[in-house]
């Protein structure tokens, strides 16, 4: 593997995620929703991502700052370009994908 | 317990504020559920509902929320600074609330299942933050194109109207118009109690702008389009096709301001309140006569409102200064305005709307629109003659005189161009010019005047320095005389009178020459009598005399005697 390639892949292991997860409640929606960003981010980005769930109820001021409509929503404001994700992210690798995270495991394994 | 009743009471309805929106729709908007409003971009419908909340939140004390999705805070202040509203102050006040949702078409990308709570979250902190009782989501519409999964959106909208619905907030949607629907996106299907359609049409190069109450369920309402203008002070709509031949009449009459004229109309002058209209082909003194209603007007201290299609203020007031008829200082004590405009200036409905506007803001007594003719060039006959309806049946309710001048043109149609509106008007006058012995005359007759004994007579009139005055008409054997058949007629009459005046004197004089004869006779007589009577006197006195003298001579007589027979006896001792 060229050296510069190498660089870009170190560096893109070391980007720090900021997440925010607007939920509502303890329904089995926003359940759903925590547990696969959580899962996500344990197995891509250990280490480096700081995931905060806001529960819309409590405070819907943020709601109204970070303009949500849906939820759940996912903000990602760190790394650039800003991302809002709706649903249940029942779908893992589609999550992946939305948040643009590469597509190595951290053990360098393909994800399959 | 079953409640049979639930049916049968009245749809509450909720005062919108909006000029002229409450009086369509029988008290306003349906109390406690959505109402949607849709019409093509520019149609304002964004102001409609955001007057909607003012006038609630500073009329009605209901506070608002206002639910953006297209116009920022700022942009909506900007907006509507222009038509004197002053957002800042109710938003400082607690009165009313503004929530942008920001959606960025494409931003957002979907992942399984979700729901709209964030908005449902959003609208119930800020109705709790004010206290709302009024809702406008402006325009919804705006969430399909930032997300896809229809379905979703669907359930959700419909979800959020009944959450609305539930606690009891007067809404306003706001729709896109698309082709043949509604709306863009089918929101109709959501809303099932009140939908209002606006719309901005340009015909001719006038554009109008109209409403109309496609649905009130469980209400009656009008059903035509309604006219509505935009300006400094938000929105007005005309209710101006109102059912109504229910108002009150006055018997109380006004004044013409022309002396001859009230005369001819049973001595008193129009009656308050009713409907003139002064027809008349160029040049016959139609606006002198509007004129003298204005002056006759505010003399008597009432407010008098001049709508003029023809000339400036400025124009008038100079113009009817020559005539003697100096209204300026009315307009300086507020009692006359002058309102002049082209007729192409605006639309009809424009027009219209503006003098509803004006006239409920200046409170007039007599309204005089000059001329209501020159109206046509704004709008089609058909319109035209609806236009005059509205207006006279708006005036009449109001209980306006209202003085309608229409221009007739020349060809000798006087009579019949007046018709659209004729049979509406409770007098009708006329101003003709006769053509007789080449000269022009002005006369003026009284068509028909409802309710009073009004005069059949044709009369000659004159603008003097003095205004106008009406002078008496000659019936000759060809018809009325005027002009100078007229004062042939006249110099022939005081001809007439001054042998008359001279046969009088005559025989005075002869009766006079008579009584001096008869004097002259007594006199005489009189004469002869006294002589005669000094005749008498005098032959009695002579004959008293000698009366007395015989006496005398007896005496004499007898002494004489007695003297004798003494001596007799004397001589006998």
């Amino acid at each position: 593997m060229p050296e510069f390639e190498e660089l870009l892949q170190e560096a893109a292991h070391r980007v720090q995620y900021v997440l925010r997860l607007y939920v509502t409640g303890a329904t089995d929606r926003s359940t759903r929703a925590i547990t696969n960003t959580r899962w996500i981010c344990e197995h891509y980005l250990k280490g480096r991502y700081d995931l905060r769930v806001v529960d819309i109820y409590q405070q819907p001021l943020l709601a109204k700052t970070y303009q949500i409509i849906a939820a759940p929503t996912l903000v990602k404001s760190e790394p650039l370009p800003p991302k809002r994700l709706v649903g249940d992210f029942s779908d893992r690798e589609r999550l992946v994908a939305g948040l643009g995270i590469p597509r190595e495991r951290e053990d360098g394994r393909r994800n399959t | 317990m079953p409640k049979v009743n639930s049916r049968l009471t009245m749809l509450e309805k909720v005062p919108t504020g909006i000029n002229g929106l409450d009086e369509i729709t029988g008290g306003g908007l349906p109390a406690g559920r959505p109402t949607l409003v849709c019409g093509a971009a520019g149609c304002g419908k964004s102001l409609f509902a955001l007057e909607f909340l003012i006038r609630g939140a500073t009329k009605h004390d209901q506070p608002g929320v206002l639910m953006t999705f297209e116009e920022s805070v700022d942009d909506i202040r900007k907006n509507v600074a222009s038509l004197g509203f002053d957002i800042d102050a109710l938003i400082a006040q607690k009165r009313l609330i503004i929530d942008f949702v920001r959606i960025e078409r494409g931003e957002i990308e979907e992942q399984g299942e979700y729901d709209l709570e964030g908005l449902f979250i959003r609208l119930a902190h800020s109705i709790a933050l004010v206290g709302a009782k009024r809702v406008v989501l402006d325009t919804i519409e705006a969430l399909f194109a930032g997300l896809s999964n229809q379905a979703i959106l669907r359930s959700e909208l419909r979800r959020l109207f009944g959450w609305l619905k539930q606690r009891g907030m007067t809404t306003i949607i706001t729709g896109e118009r698309a082709g043949d629907q509604l709306t863009r996106q089918g929101l109709e299907e959501f809303i099932s109690d009140c939908v209002i359609l606006l719309d901005h049409r340009v015909i001719g190069q006038i554009s109008t702008r109209r409403l109309r109450v496609v649905k009130y369920r469980g209400s009656t309402h009008g059903t035509n389009e309604y006219p509505f203008l935009i300006d400094e002070s938000g929105i007005s709509i005309l209710p101006v096709t109102s059912s109504g031949l229910e108002y009150e009449v006055s018997a109380e009459r006004v004044s013409t301001g022309v002396g001859g004229l009230d005369e001819m109309l049973g001595g008193l002058g129009y009656y308050r309140g009713s409907t003139v209209l002064l027809s008349g082909t160029a040049g016959t003194g139609k606006t002198s006569m509007a004129a003298h209603l204005a002056q006759a007007t505010c003399a008597r201290g009432e407010r008098c409102l001049f709508f003029s299609f023809e000339e400036s203020a400025s124009q008038i007031l100079r113009n009817m200064r020559t005539i003697g008829i100096d209204l300026q200082p009315f307009v300086r004590k507020e009692l006359l305005r002058i309102h002049s405009a082209r007729p192409t200036v605006y639309g009809l409905e424009m027009h219209l709307a503006r003098m509803h506007k004006l006239i409920g803001q200046f409170r007039p007594t007599v309204v005089i629109v000059d001329p209501v003719s020159n109206l046509r060039s704004a709008g089609t006959n058909e319109e035209t003659a609806t236009l005059f309806v509205r207006l006279v049946d708006f005036l009449r309710r109001n209980g306006i005189l209202g003085f309608l001048v229409s221009l007739t043109s020349w060809a000798g149609t006087s009579e019949t161009t007046g018709d659209s509106i004729s049979s509406m008007v409770d007098t009708w006058l006329l101003l003709r010019d006769i053509e007789l012995s080449g000269e022009r005359n002005k006369v003026l007759y009284v068509r028909k005047s409802r309710g009073m004994n009004h005069s059949n007579q044709v009369r000659e009139f004159h603008i003097t320095s003095k205004g106008v005055k009406l002078v008496e008409a000659y019936l000759g054997p060809g018809g009325v005389l005027t002009g100078a058949a007229r004062l042939a007629q006249e110099t022939r009459e005081v001809a007439e009178a001054e042998r008359l005046k001279q046969e009088m004197e005559r025989r005075e004089l002869a009766l006079t020459h008579r009584r001096k004869a008869m004097e002259a006779q007594i006199e005489a007589l009189r004469a002869a009598f006294d002589a005669e009577a000094e005749e008498l006197r005098r032959t009695a006195a002579n004959g008293r005399d000698r009366l007395g003298q015989l006496e005398i001579d007896r005496e004499a007589m007898a002494r004489s005697r007695r003297v004798t027979e003494r001596s007799k006896k004397n001589n006998h001792r």
